[in-house]
């Protein structure tokens, strides 16, 4: 019995006008374009220097702000007032007035102060600019303080080196190309679910489904298999092409990512059988769907660190499936992590696959 | 249909009794709405309070061979900064990669030689700050972070003679000193939400109704077809009013973020977007057949490009310059780029004329290609 | 016609949406092999009834029992009747020959005895050459023949029909109540809903049903007699024109 229902899933799928097509476009333009867009890394911040002091160490200041690679000089406005014009018009979204006797005042006195501003409308891009900014301030007094006095040094502190571990590049798209798939999986095998039963419901063939003697069980799971293979071709997509366009290859193994996928997949499949159970039309329950996607996306961690979040949102986030498999797909993807060491977010996705799905048969009433 | 409904008034009407229609159709759905009205509040509050990138209390794991007063007076400094927590003392440094494999831990400091048993050093003591570089940015800003509180340790001990000069700079966060990431969302949410409801949603009603047949029906009677389709759009911009308030009072009763601007211009530059928002609903209404294909029209052509393109999360300035370009046919970016300008910026008309002047447009160009294709339909 | 055992037996069957009785006990028979036409007005609570019959809906009170099955035990009953609902409901988008497939392999019948009966059941009802068509190709008429055909193809004891032959033209109608008369004659019993009295007529026995209660249950001869009427059509509309119940208002 179970054969010829999957049968007719499948069917169903291919043949709608959609699904096909969306199972082979959504996974190529959201990793075609996803990892250009969401690029946080800070390149280009447009910077207007208003220089009052105009001496040797203020010109060389601008230099090496203007060499820097994460910065343009957007002009060099004489007064603040007009730097000002040019942050209001968006050309520049930062300021650094060097004031008069910045010089001298470094001379004598071993310091000076300089103004930064930033435009942190986007607190992010504020935030971040004027730290650079001030890493450069810092870079050009410890190259006087060398200068002047070479033998000194700072002898007295140790030297700190760093070494970054797995991102080697330092590329913001490595970050998000792993987290960037779980975001299609989430979309593809979370909304078409959703409007599974939901249109069966709106056509009628679900009054004859019920009133044979097909059990929930085999209903829902014969509605499961397609979107567990919908999942894995658009996994499959997507990992080729971050291998061929990005040459992101997973540092871990294979078999680790398909498992935890596969769990994954039945999880947001489950979830969105039972709302579709719980809606009557399909606009109610893409909405639902909608609503929660939203937040689950927002909390997962996708965009914003989970540990940078306040203590209440970090225990809501618990409960968000999509932060454990984006932290295991980083983690496989880009540290090598094995099994062993995601025990945590293996036995959090089973028991969300357990639990969505079990909702969803417990739900499915064939019977009013 | 019982005569004492709030919106059964003038049936002499015909545009009052079609609105009516589709307010009786649209509030009978108790969840639908509940979730229009609670949805914006919800996406502010989160935005608000937890989408930031702030630093705090990170975990980090630490190898100290020497085991001495000076290691550890540093070890505790940093303990005590409000931006780390040492989670984790390691036994040998190949651990690392072990601790980074179970991703929570993301930092760690690893002590060298010539940590000798005083506290003063004898030159040729080493420090490395490994980095897990997954998420560049942190790890670019955590390790910032951990160098400053180093090097505060040993400024600290050094006689003032022989500091090294310094350039102290005075950092002001124009329009938005708080730092608060929600100042970039609250336009952001309101170029969702209204995108959200008023296109998506009138598309998915103006298909279903082509669909059972009611259209016929309605396109049948002696009312005009624009009057039917301006019915259906009354309900939208009734929510989408509610909802402008609802953000407006939130994000500046709970969150804190003030309108700098003028409120009225503010309310225009929303109206007209709301407007184009509905133009695109009906735009996509002529163009697809099915609820289903509404509804992945709108999803995937609407709501990903305003998620990715238009600001929202991702700023446009960062994108490649074709992106740049793509992005600027998304209604939202203007959209997004005039409240900025206006509620947060304060700035006046003059300063915002070309996003609301793209907007006009749109909203034009919209009207007439909708109009054409709808009366094709017809014909 | 055989007319043999008790084929479906309800006792005081009641149905309560809240303070509304959508069915209030009502009592009947229907022997194996007959054409038990179950009429009512809009909102009379004959769906109503019938989705209980079908296990698709569970009694407030009352008992009764479907092909021997106990109505409490609707997983039973399931598998023991067709059931074609009021909505054409067969898949759109898959052929003719798949819906006949997927709805027999539910039932458990092989694949093999499925494909011969399919070609011996298209071959029947005359639609041997649409046997690859995609169902929403079909005309209404076909698709509401193939709808019956494959709701009897199981071989159920017992087939529920919700005004099967709503928007169909005169002739189509008049094919598929041939081939309603044709499963009554092999022995199913046939439960038919219908507004159409011209096919109340065709019926065995017939019960018209007012607020949810039976007011008249016989054959349709004894019925026009005791109504004095000269068609089931005035019969009906004397019963019905009794009734309180606003149209359509349960809904």
């Amino acid at each position: 019995m179970l054969g010829y229902l999957i049968e007719k899933e499948f069917k169903l799928a291919f043949r709608d006008a959609i699904i096909p097509r969306i199972t082979l476009v959504m996974p190529l333009v959201i990793m075609l374009v996803m990892p250009l867009v969401a690029d946080m890394e800070m390149k280009s911040i447009n910077i207007c220097i208003a220089d009052s002091d105009r001496s040797g160490y203020s010109a060389r200041l601008t230099g090496k702000i203007a060499a820097s690679p994460r910065f343009v000089l957007a002009g060099l406005p004489a007064t603040y007032r007009e730097a000002m014009s040019s942050i209001e018009a968006g050309a520049a979204d930062m300021i650094l007035e060097i004031p008069f006797e910045f010089e001298r005042s470094l001379a004598s006195r071993h310091t000076a102060h300089v103004t930064i501003s930033a435009n942190s409308t986007d607190a992010v891009r504020g935030g971040m600019g004027s730290s650079y900014l001030t890493g450069i301030l810092n870079d050009f007094a410890r190259e006087l303080h060398e200068e002047r006095s070479p033998a000194v040094g700072m002898s007295a502190a140790p030297a700190v080196t760093v070494q970054n571990m797995f991102n080697l590049r330092l590329d913001y798209k490595t970050l998000m190309i792993p987290a960037l798939m779980v975001m299609l999986l989430t979309l593809m095998c979370g909304f078409l679910p959703a409007l599974s039963i939901v249109g069966e419901k709106e056509s009628g063939t679900i009054e004859q489904m019920n009133v044979t003697p097909v059990g929930k069980f085999t209903f829902i799971f014969a509605k499961l298999i397609p979107f567990w293979v919908i999942g894995f071709v658009t996994l499959f997509i997507a990992m080729t092409v971050a291998a061929l366009l990005y040459g992101l290859v997973p540092a871990g193994s294979l078999a680790v990512i398909c498992l935890l996928a596969a769990i994954y997949i039945l999880a947001m499949s489950g979830m969105g059988l039972m709302i579709s159970n719980y809606s009557n039309t399909m606009q109610q329950a893409m909405l639902i769907m909608f609503f929660f996607m939203m937040i689950m996306l927002m909390m997962s961690g996708l965009f914003t660190p989970v540990s940078s979040m306040p203590q209440w949102a970090q225990a809501v986030t618990v409960i968000d499936p999509l932060k454990y498999f984006i932290d295991a797909m980083r983690l496989v993807y880009l540290k090598g992590s094995s099994l062993s060491q995601l025990g945590r977010e293996t036995a959090a996705l089973l028991v969300f696959a357990a639990v969505f799905n079990g909702w969803a048969i417990w739900s499915y009433k064939k019977r009013k | 249909m019982k005569n004492n409904s709030p919106f059964s008034v003038h049936r002499n009407s015909p545009f009052i009794a079609l609105a009516g229609k589709e307010f009786r159709h649209i509030f009978r759905d108790v969840r639908t709405i509940l979730l229009l009205l609670v949805m914006p509040a919800a996406q502010i509050i989160l935005f608000g309070f937890a989408v930031t990138t702030e630093i705090k209390e990170t975990p980090i794991a630490v190898f100290d061979p020497s085991k001495n007063v000076s290691t550890a007076r540093l070890i505790k400094r940093i303990d005590a900064s409000e931006y780390f927590r040492v989670e984790q003392m390691l036994h040998h440094p190949d651990e690392i990669t072990g601790v980074f494999g179970e991703g929570k831990i993301r930092l760690a400091l690893v002590f060298g030689d010539g940590f000798g048993g005083s506290p003063a050093l004898d030159g040729r003591a080493s420090l490395q700050i490994v980095a897990d570089a997954t998420d560049p940015n942190q790890a670019g800003t955590l390790t910032q972070y951990l160098s400053a509180v180093i090097g505060d340790e040993y400024r600290s001990q050094l006689p003032a003679a022989d500091a090294p000069p310094s350039i102290v700079p005075v950092v002001k966060m124009l329009y938005n000193p708080e730092m608060k990431s929600v100042y970039n969302f609250v336009p952001g949410v309101m170029g969702l939400i209204f995108l959200l409801i008023c296109a998506m949603m009138t598309s998915i009603s103006i298909v279903r109704e082509r669909e059972t047949g009611t259209m016929e029906v309605l396109l049948a009677s002696p009312v005009k077809p624009s009057l039917i389709i301006a019915a259906k759009a009354v309900p939208y911009l009734a929510l989408s009013a509610v909802n402008y308030c609802t953000v407006l009072l939130l994000s500046v009763l709970v969150l804190g973020v003030p309108v700098a601007g003028s409120l009225a211009l503010l309310t225009v530059a929303s109206s007209l977007y709301i407007v184009v928002s509905l133009l695109l609903g009906l735009f996509i209404s002529t163009v697809v057949r099915t609820q289903k294909a509404a509804m992945i029209a709108s999803g995937m052509g609407l709501m990903i490009p305003v998620m990715l393109l238009s600001g929202l999360i991702f700023p446009v300035a960062n994108m490649p310059v074709a992106l740049q370009w793509l992005s600027s046919v998304v209604p939202a970016r203007w959209y997004i780029r005039a409240m900025r300008g206006i509620m947060i910026e304060g700035l006046p008309l003059t300063a915002v004329r070309l996003e609301i002047a793209v907007l006009c447009a749109m909203g034009v160009v919209l009207l007439v290609v909708s109009l054409k294709k709808f009366k094709v339909r017809l014909e | 016609m055989k007319t043999g055992d008790t084929s479906i037996r309800v006792r005081d069957l009641t149905k309560r949406f809240g303070t509304f009785t959508a069915v209030d006990r009502i009592c009947f028979d229907v022997k194996e092999g007959e054409i038990f036409g179950f009429l009512g007005a809009n909102g009379a609570g004959k769906t109503t009834a019938m989705r209980i019959l079908c296990g698709l809906s569970k009694p407030t009170s009352g008992e009764g029992t479907v092909a021997g099955c106990d109505i409490a035990d609707a997983e039973q009953i399931k598998r023991r009747i067709g059931y074609m609902s009021q909505k054409f409901s067969l898949y759109e988008n898959l052929k003719v020959w798949e819906n006949i497939r997927l709805f027999a392999g539910i039932y458990g019948i092989s694949a093999k005895e499925t494909a011969r009966r399919t070609d011996e059941m298209l071959e029947r009802i005359g639609f041997a050459h649409g046997k690859n068509a995609l169902v929403k190709s079909l005309p209404l008429g076909w698709k509401q023949k193939l709808a019956f055909s494959t709701a009897i193809f199981h071989h159920p004891k017992i087939v529920f029909l919700d005004e099967p032959t709503g928007g169909v033209d005169p002739v189509t109608r008049r094919q598929f109540w041939e081939l309603i008369c044709e499963a009554s004659e092999r022995g199913v019993t046939v439960f038919v809903t219908t507004h159409y009295m011209d096919e109340a007529e065709y019926c065995h026995r017939v019960s018209i049903m007012v607020d949810g209660r039976i007011e008249a249950l016989d054959t349709p001869q004894n019925l026009r007699a005791k109504y004095q009427a000269n068609s089931m059509d005035e019969v009906f509309r004397q019963l019905a024109g009794k009734a309180k119940r606003m149209e359509n208002c349960k809904k």
